[in-house]
């Protein structure tokens, strides 16, 4: 469709715009896989490598895990708080809830909290002499320092900033969705599960296709959490993740070639997500 | 629709559950923050803020962190508005090409292109500046603030703009006297949004830093907590004033930041 009259001008509007995002972040992305060819510490002269940073990201152990610890905190950061958001969206949305604003506004605090602040708080929590201990009666359990705790703690703390979004999510969509359809779904003898899985959940796949896509690229983000709660990739490299492999690698211990070929898969895996979860959930083009 | 009692209370029982999950690691840092360094001794210690604000340096890093965000904010409103503008009212050859290039860098993680940046900006001698902190972060906002703009520009009735073209207004003065005033929402909600993303960056600033001086909010508190002197309750005040800013900004327009975060979420 021809929005807009024709006008050179325009070029001169963009250009600005344009040179800043080519000169520091595409050029920026194709250099990352140029470097992602070579074997570089950094310092001296790089040797070609082709494929081979890709192909040892397979077969080394190290990588592997970090993608393995991103793939559990995909449960934590997108599944559990999609599940929780849809059931507590299907018990709520039936009573007009008095200061719904306010319960809106807690509830999503946590995403807009620097992710070092919520380290510390979290950090605090999971202390030896913290209030998990404390709730639980296990005396001094260090969660933070236990390669068998570590990574799960690093994902309930995803849960707890990824469940606010999906549940404001979730009740603005069911908001929108006609009381009739409700009325017609109870007349046809439907139960609460039977609601849910004839109204709810159509009514709400674009919600949570927006949902999943946010918090599966935030987990396959995450550095500042892990970095801040688990210094050094956690006890026994247990809450090792992509973006902490590519700084550790890029600036420690001089595999540059390898830390640029891990960028270059988590931009993929980012674009595959996008694509794929748009796909599904049929949402259209803005 | 008729609901029973019973059903009302499980709702707020619910609610409140959920409440508290998520007051509770925020209130229980603020009371930390609150408490006396030594322990045993009661009552409210507010010193906590300015022993943080000044012992701790908090003060210079907040001031660096407001100095990125604020550069980055302007520059990022400027130029998208400009970007926006072209590609949602005018037409050119390549328009939606060049729109859509743009639009790859919302779904481009800039934990990808930080190695590359960094060698880059060190061979232009740009690392350790505040340049180093703003310009890549202007990059990855721009596409958000191009998309955000264009949506807004589209929307707006082609009458406005034809009146003012009758009025005598030329396309600069369209865009500045008519349209921008007219966009004021989806424009806090830009600056609420970009002020975020930059205020809580950590990595990048981690990778290009090395001054104390220039040290941002986010970064001084990695660093502080990574002290061992660092005492639980200096270290939870330092971090209410790192939180602090984003914080009162969303109180006050929760609205723009749920509608950006949420409204420009997937975009296509």
């Amino acid at each position: 469709m021809a929005v807009g009259e024709p006008r050179r001008v325009g070029y001169l509007y963009a250009l600005p715009a344009l040179l800043v995002y080519v000169a520091f972040l595409l050029f920026p992305l194709l250099h990352s896989g140029w470097l992602s060819l070579f074997a570089w510490d950094g310092l001296s002269l790089g040797t070609w490598a082709g494929l081979s940073n890709y192909a040892s990201l397979f077969s080394e152990e190290g990588a592997a895990a970090a993608f393995g610890h991103v793939g559990v905190l995909i449960l934590f950061f997108s599944v559990l708080p999609v599940c929780i958001g849809l059931v507590l969206a299907t018990a709520l949305h039936r009573v007009r809830i008095r200061g719904l604003p306010f319960f809106r506004t807690v509830l999503f605090l946590p995403q807009v909290i620097a992710m070092v602040v919520v380290a510390v708080a979290w950090q605090r929590i999971f202390a030896p002499d913290g209030a998990l201990n404390f709730v639980l009666g296990t005396e001094g359990k260090a969660w933070l320092g236990d390669s068998a705790t570590a990574l799960l703690s690093v994902g309930i703390v995803g849960t707890w900033v990824q469940t606010g979004l999906a549940m404001v999510l979730f009740l603005g969509g069911i908001g929108k969705v006609s009381a009739d359809l409700f009325d017609a779904a109870r007349l046809d003898g439907a139960g609460p599960a039977g609601e849910f899985r004839a109204v709810i959940l159509p009514a709400l796949r674009g919600e949570i296709g927006v949902a999943l896509t946010l918090t599966v690229i935030a987990a396959l983000r995450t550095f500042d959490l892990v970095y801040m709660m688990t210094p050094l990739g956690g006890p026994g490299g247990s809450t090792t993740v992509p973006a902490y492999e590519i700084y550790q690698r890029a600036f420690h211990t001089g595999q540059v070639g390898s830390a640029a070929a891990i960028g270059v898969v988590i931009t993929v895996l980012a674009f595959l997500v996008t694509y794929v979860i748009t796909r599904v959930a049929g949402r259209e083009r803005a | 629709m008729t609901v029973s009692r019973f059903e009302r209370v499980g709702t707020y029982l619910v609610l409140g559950v959920f409440t508290i999950f998520a007051l509770y690691p925020m209130l229980s840092i603020l009371f930390t923050a609150l408490r006396s360094e030594v322990s045993g001794q009661g009552g409210l210690h507010w010193e906590n803020f300015g022993k943080a604000w000044t012992e701790a340096r908090f003060g210079s890093y907040l001031f660096s962190s407001l100095i990125v965000s604020v550069s980055v904010v302007a520059i990022t409103v400027v130029l998208s508005i400009l970007a926006a503008y072209a590609f949602g009212t005018m037409h050119f050859r390549g328009r939606d090409a060049l729109f859509y290039l743009m639009l790859l860098g919302l779904t481009v993680p800039s934990e990808a292109v930080v190695v590359p940046l960094y060698y880059d900006l060190r061979d232009l001698g740009l690392t350790d500046t505040y340049a180093s902190l703003i310009l890549p972060q202007v990059a990855q906002s721009i596409a958000f603030g191009a998309f955000w703009m264009r949506t807004y520009f589209r929307s707006t009735s082609r009458g406005v703009v034809e009146a003012a073209r009758l009025d005598g207004a030329g396309h600069w003065q369209t865009l500045w006297r008519v349209l921008v005033p007219m966009g004021r929402p989806a424009l806090v909600t830009l600056i609420v949004l970009v002020f975020m993303w930059t205020w809580n960056e950590f990595l990048l600033a981690r990778v290009m830093i090395t001054s104390e001086a220039l040290r941002t909010a986010p970064l001084g508190l990695q660093f502080f907590s990574g002290r061992s002197d660092t005492s639980v309750p200096l270290l939870a005040a330092a971090s209410v004033l790192v939180a602090l800013p984003v914080v009162v900004l969303y109180l006050f327009l929760q609205r723009h930041f749920i509608r950006g975060m949420v409204d420009g979420a997937v975009k296509g």
